[in-house]
C-alpha cells in the first residue's frame, strides 16, 4: 500500500521537475521548487527518514523559497528565451541512463539483507544504546559517531555565509520590499498579514528552541532548529522590513555570531584533545561516565551546528536583501 | 596522546577555527598577521609530518574505531601532498597581503582571509581523511570557498568566472557523492580501507560500474581533465593573483591524489587498468591535454590564460603518468606533482608582481619588460625554463621519471609525445621572451622594483631549482610515497 503512495510522489516529483524546467516564470518557478521539496520531504519521512524529511521540509520548502524571493525582487521576473541545445538534452540522457543502468543490481527497495543494513548499520543499531544512549539513533550517527563529517557539514554553511558576504555583502540600506509580482503595495499595510505573523512568530521561536532540544529524542536537532529560529525572524524583516530587523539584531552582531557555532562545536573537539583523547571524542566530558559525557557532548555540539546555521541564514537574508539600493553589483574598489 | 598523534587533525582544525576567529576580530592588522601565522604553521606541520609518517597514521575521530567511525589516515602520499598544499598557500598569502588590500573591497578584508583559510582547511581535511563521504565534505568547504575567492578579481569578469565555476564545480562535486552513495549502498561502509576490501566482491555489479564511472567523471571535472577543464582557463585568469598562484599550487594536485586513491586504494590498479581499462580512455586523453593544451597556450594574448592552459597541459602529464598503470608512473606523477606545484605557483607569483606594476598581464604590454623591469622578466624566463622542463630544473627530474616510466611500460610512443609536447612548451614561453627583450616600439620607462615583492616568486623558483639540482630527497619521497599506494591498504 505505502509502496504505491510512493510511485505516486515521485509521478509528482518527475512531472514537476519537468513542469519547473519548462516554466519562464521564475516566481511560478520558485514556487513551484518550493513545492518539489515538500513532495520529497513527503517520500523521506515515508521512508522513515524523518531527520532528513524535517531538513528537506525548512530548507528546501522554507528557506530557499524565501531566499529565491528575495533574489526575484531585483530581478526581471520572465526568463530570457533559450535556445533549445541537442548537446545538453544527450548528456542529461546519458547520464540518465547511466544512474538507471547502475540501479540493475541494486538491492530491491526495503530489503533488509542489503549491505547498507548489514554491515556498520548494526553497531548503530546494536550498539548505539550502551555506547551513547540516546532513543534518537541518527542523533547518535550524526553528531558522535560521524561527529566530524558534522563539524564540516557546519564549516560548510558558515563559508556560504562568508562567501556570500564576501561576494554581495555591500554596507547599505535595504529594498525591504520583496514583492516579485511588482506589486507596489508595502505587505506591512495588509491587515490579515501582520495579525497573522505577530501571532506566529512567538510559536515559531518557540518550535525551534523545541526541535533543538528535542533532536535526541525523536527529529530534530541543530540544523532543523537554526533554520526554523531563522525563518522565525526572516518572516518579521518579510512584514515589517529588514530596516526594522537591523533594530533588534544588527547585521553585524549577526555576522559576527555565525562564527561563535564553529568555534564553540570545534572548542568541544579542543576540549577532548587536551584532555587527551581524540578530537571530538564527547566521553572527556565525563570520563568516568563516557555515555554521560557522549550526551552532554551531543546537546553541546547541536547547539553549535543551531547557533551558526541560523545565523548564517539571517545573514544572508540581509545581504541579498540589503544588495539592490546602492545600484547592482558594482562594488567600490 | 601526545601532539604528534594529533598533528594530522591539527591541521586541519587550526585554519577552520582560525576562520570563524577573523571574522569575530575584524581588525586588518590583525587578521593578516594572524591568518599569515597559521598558514605558516601548518606548513611547518606539514614538513614535521613528512619527516615522520612511515608506516600510515590513523587517528579515530571521536575515539570510534573504523570503520563505525570517521578515520583520519595519512600515509607518505598524504604527507607528501598536505607539504605541497601548505607551503603553496603560506607563501602565496605573501602576494595575497597587498593583492587583498587593493581588490577586495573595504571592511570586507577579514572574509577575504576566513575564505583564503576555509578553502585551504577543505584542501587539507581532504588530503588527510580516510573516509570517503568525509572527502565530500571537505571538497564542498573547499569548493564554495574557492568560488567567492576567484570572484574577488580585479574585473567584473571574475564574477562570470566564477559562477561558471561554480556550475561546473557543483556537477563535478554531485557525480563524486553520487559515486560514494552508490558504493555505500553496495558495501554498507564508508571508509577506504574497508571499501577496499569489501568493493573486491561488489565490483562486479553494474551499481558499481556506475559508481566508479561517475566518481571518475565528477574527480575529472574538479581535476580539470581534457576535454573537461573549461572552468579552468577563465577561473584562473580572473582570480586575484594570490589566488590563482594558491589554486595552481594546491587545488588540482589534492584532487590528483584523490583519484589516485580512486584508482589505487579503492579498486587497485590490476582491477582499473587491467578489467576496467580505464588506460585505453585515459592515455589518449591525457595526450590529447598536452598538445591542446600546450597548443591553446600558445595562441594566448595574456599571461595569466597562457598559463593556465599550460596547466589543463600539465594536468595532461599528471593524468598520463597515472594511466601508465604502473610504479614507476605513479613515481612520476608524485614528482610531477611536486614540480608543477612549485613552477606554476612560482610563475603566477612574478605576474602578481606583473599585474601589480603594469596593471595588467596582456603579453602585448610587457615590450622591453626586460629594461623596464629586468629582474621580474629574468624571474618569468626561469619559471619558464622550469615548465619547459630544461635540465636543471624540477620540471625536468619529473618529466625525465615521466619519459622513463613510459618506456618501462613499453609505450614508446608516449615517451615520444612527452618530448614533443615540451617543444610546443618552448613556443609558449618564447613567444613571452621574444616581446620582453626583443620587442621595444612601445617601451615604456623603467619601474622601481620592490626587493620585497620578490620573496613569494623567489621561494618558488629557489625550491624548483632546488628540486631541479638536488632532485634525491624528493626523489626518495616519491619512490616511498609510490610503493606504499601502489601496494594498496596494508
Amino acid at each position: 500500500m505505502s509502496f504505491s503512495i510512493e510511485m505516486i510522489l515521485f509521478g509528482f516529483l518527475l512531472v514537476m521537475a519537468v513542469v519547473i524546467g519548462k516554466q519562464r516564470n521564475l516566481f511560478a518557478a520558485s514556487m513551484l521548487m518550493g513545492i518539489f521539496s515538500l513532495i520529497a520531504a513527503g517520500l523521506f519521512s515515508l521512508m522513515d527518514a524523518q531527520d532528513v524529511a524535517f531538513t528537506e521540509a525548512s530548507v528546501g520548502a522554507g528557506m530557499s523559497t524565501v531566499l529565491f524571493l528575495a533574489t526575484l525582487a531585483l530581478m526581471p521576473n520572465e526568463e530570457k528565451e533559450r535556445k533549445f541545445s541537442w548537446s545538453a538534452l544527450a548528456v542529461v540522457t546519458v547520464t540518465g541512463a547511466a544512474l538507471i543502468y547502475g540501479t540493475i543490481d541494486m538491492p530491491l527497495y526495503g530489503d533488509p539483507l542489503a549491505p547498507v543494513h548489514q554491515h556498520i548499520a548494526t553497531h548503530f543499531l546494536e550498539d548505539s544504546w550502551t555506547e551513547i544512549g540516546l532513543p534518537n539513533i541518527v542523533t547518535s550517527v550524526l553528531a558522535s559517531y560521524r561527529g566530524f563529517d558534522t563539524f564540516g557539514e557546519l564549516a560548510v554553511v558558515f563559508t556560504a555565509g562568508v562567501g556570500v558576504t564576501l561576494i554581495l555583502g555591500i554596507p547599505g540600506g535595504y529594498t525591504d520590499e520583496v514583492s516579485p509580482t511588482g506589486n507596489p503595495v508595502h505587505i506591512n499595510e495588509m491587515p490579515v498579514v501582520r495579525a497573522v505573523s505577530k501571532a506566529l512568530l512567538p510559536f515559531i521561536l518557540l518550535f525551534a528552541l523545541y526541535v533543538q532540544a528535542h533532536g535526541d529524542f525523536g527529529p530534530g536537532g541543530g540544523f532543523q532548529a537554526g533554520v526554523i529560529l531563522a525563518t522565525g525572524y526572516i518572516l518579521y524583516a518579510l512584514v515589517w522590513g529588514s530596516t526594522e530587523l537591523e533594530r533588534v539584531i544588527p547585521r553585524g552582531v549577526v555576522e559576527r555570531i555565525t562564527s561563535v557555532g564553529v568555534l564553540f562545536y570545534g572548542g568541544v573537539g579542543v576540549f577532548s584533545m587536551i584532555s587527551g583523547f581524540s578530537f571530538l571524542d564527547y566521553s572527556a566530558i565525563d570520563p568516568e561516565h563516557p555515555a554521560h559525557g557522549q550526551h552532554l557532548g551531543i546537546f553541546l555540539v547541536e547547539l553549535g551546528v543551531g547557533i551558526t546555521v541560523s545565523a548564517v541564514m539571517i545573514v544572508i537574508y540581509y545581504v541579498f536583501t540589503a544588495r539592490g539600493v546602492r545600484g547592482l553589483l558594482e562594488p567600490e574598489r | 596522546m601526545s601532539l604528534l598523534d594529533h598533528l594530522p587533525v591539527l591541521l586541519v582544525i587550526g585554519p577552520l577555527l582560525c576562520a570563524p576567529l577573523l571574522v569575530l576580530i575584524r581588525i586588518p592588522s590583525v587578521v593578516r598577521w594572524l591568518a599569515q601565522a597559521v598558514v605558516t604553521a601548518t606548513a611547518a606541520g606539514a614538513f614535521w609530518l613528512v619527516q615522520t609518517v612511515n608506516e600510515p597514521i590513523s587517528y579515530r575521530m571521536g575515539g570510534w574505531t573504523p570503520p563505525v567511525g570517521i578515520e583520519y589516515r595519512v600515509d607518505k602520499v598524504a604527507a607528501l601532498v598536505a607539504l605541497v598544499v601548505t607551503s603553496v598557500a603560506a607563501i602565496a598569502l605573501l602576494i595575497g597581503h597587498k593583492a587583498a588590500r587593493d581588490t577586495v573591497i573595504k571592511g570586507r578584508l577579514h572574509l577575504f582571509y576566513a575564505a583564503y583559510l576555509l578553502c585551504l582547511t577543505g584542501l587539507l581535511g581532504m588530503t588527510m581523511t580516510g573516509d570517503a563521504f568525509n572527502v565530500f565534505v571537505f571538497l564542498e568547504i573547499s569548493s564554495l570557498s574557492t568560488y567567492a575567492l576567484v570572484a574577488m578579481g580585479r574585473r567584473r569578469n571574475a564574477f562570470v568566472a566564477a559562477f561558471n565555476y561554480l556550475v561546473l564545480g557543483t556537477i563535478g562535486g554531485t557525480f563524486v557523492l553520487i559515486g560514494i552513495g552508490l558504493m555505500f549502498q553496495m558495501t554498507g561502509t564508508l571508509n577506504m580501507a574497508d571499501l577496499a576490501e569489501r568493493l573486491v566482491e561488489a565490483r562486479d555489479t553494474r551499481t558499481i560500474h556506475v559508481a566508479l564511472a561517475f566518481m571518475l567523471i565528477g574527480l575529472s571535472v574538479k581535476l580539470a581533465v581534457f576535454p573537461l577543464h573549461q572552468w579552468l582557463p577563465n577561473a584562473y585568469a580572473e582570480s586575484p593573483s594570490a589566488v590563482s598562484t594558491f589554486l595552481a599550487g594546491s587545488a588540482t594536485k589534492v584532487v590528483y591524489f584523490q583519484l589516485m586513491r580512486v584508482i589505487f586504494t579503492l579498486f587497485g590498479a590490476s582491477y582499473i587498468f587491467g578489467e576496467a581499462r580505464l588506460g585505453t580512455l585515459l592515455v589518449p586523453l591525457s595526450l590529447l591535454a598536452m598538445f591542446l593544451g600546450s597548443a591553446a597556450a600558445v595562441y594566448q594574448s595574456s599571461l595569466k590564460r597562457l598559463l593556465a592552459y599550460s596547466s589543463i597541459a600539465q594536468v595532461g602529464y599528471l593524468t598520463l603518468a597515472l594511466a601508465l598503470g604502473t610504479e614507476e608512473g605513479l613515481r612520476a606523477g608524485l614528482l610531477h606533482l611536486m614540480a608543477h606545484a612549485v613552477t606554476k605557483a612560482g610563475m603566477f607569483a612574478v605576474v602578481a608582481i606583473i599585474v601589480d606594476r603594469l596593471g595588467t598581464d596582456h603579453i602585448a604590454a610587457l615590450q622591453g619588460l626586460s629594461r623596464r623591469m629586468p629582474i621580474t622578466a629574468g624571474l618569468l624566463v626561469l619559471g619558464g625554463i622550469g615548465l619547459i622542463g630544461v635540465p636543471g630544473t624540477a620540471g625536468f627530474v619529473s618529466k625525465l621519471a615521466l619519459v622513463d616510466a613510459a618506456l618501462g611500460a613499453e609505450h614508446v610512443f608516449v615517451a615520444g609525445a612527452i618530448l614533443m609536447s615540451s617543444l610546443i612548451a618552448v613556443v609558449y614561453v618564447w613567444r613571452v621572451v621574444e616581446v620582453m627583450y626583443f620587442k621595444t616600439e612601445s617601451e615604456g620607462p623603467r619601474l622601481r622594483e620592490r626587493p620585497a615583492s620578490f620573496v613569494p616568486a623567489g621561494i618558488f623558483l629557489a625550491l624548483m631549482l632546488g628540486m631541479g639540482l638536488y632532485s634525491e630527497p624528493a626523489f626518495e619521497l616519491a619512490r616511498a610515497g609510490a610503493s606504499q599506494l601502489f601496494g594498496g591498504m596494508p
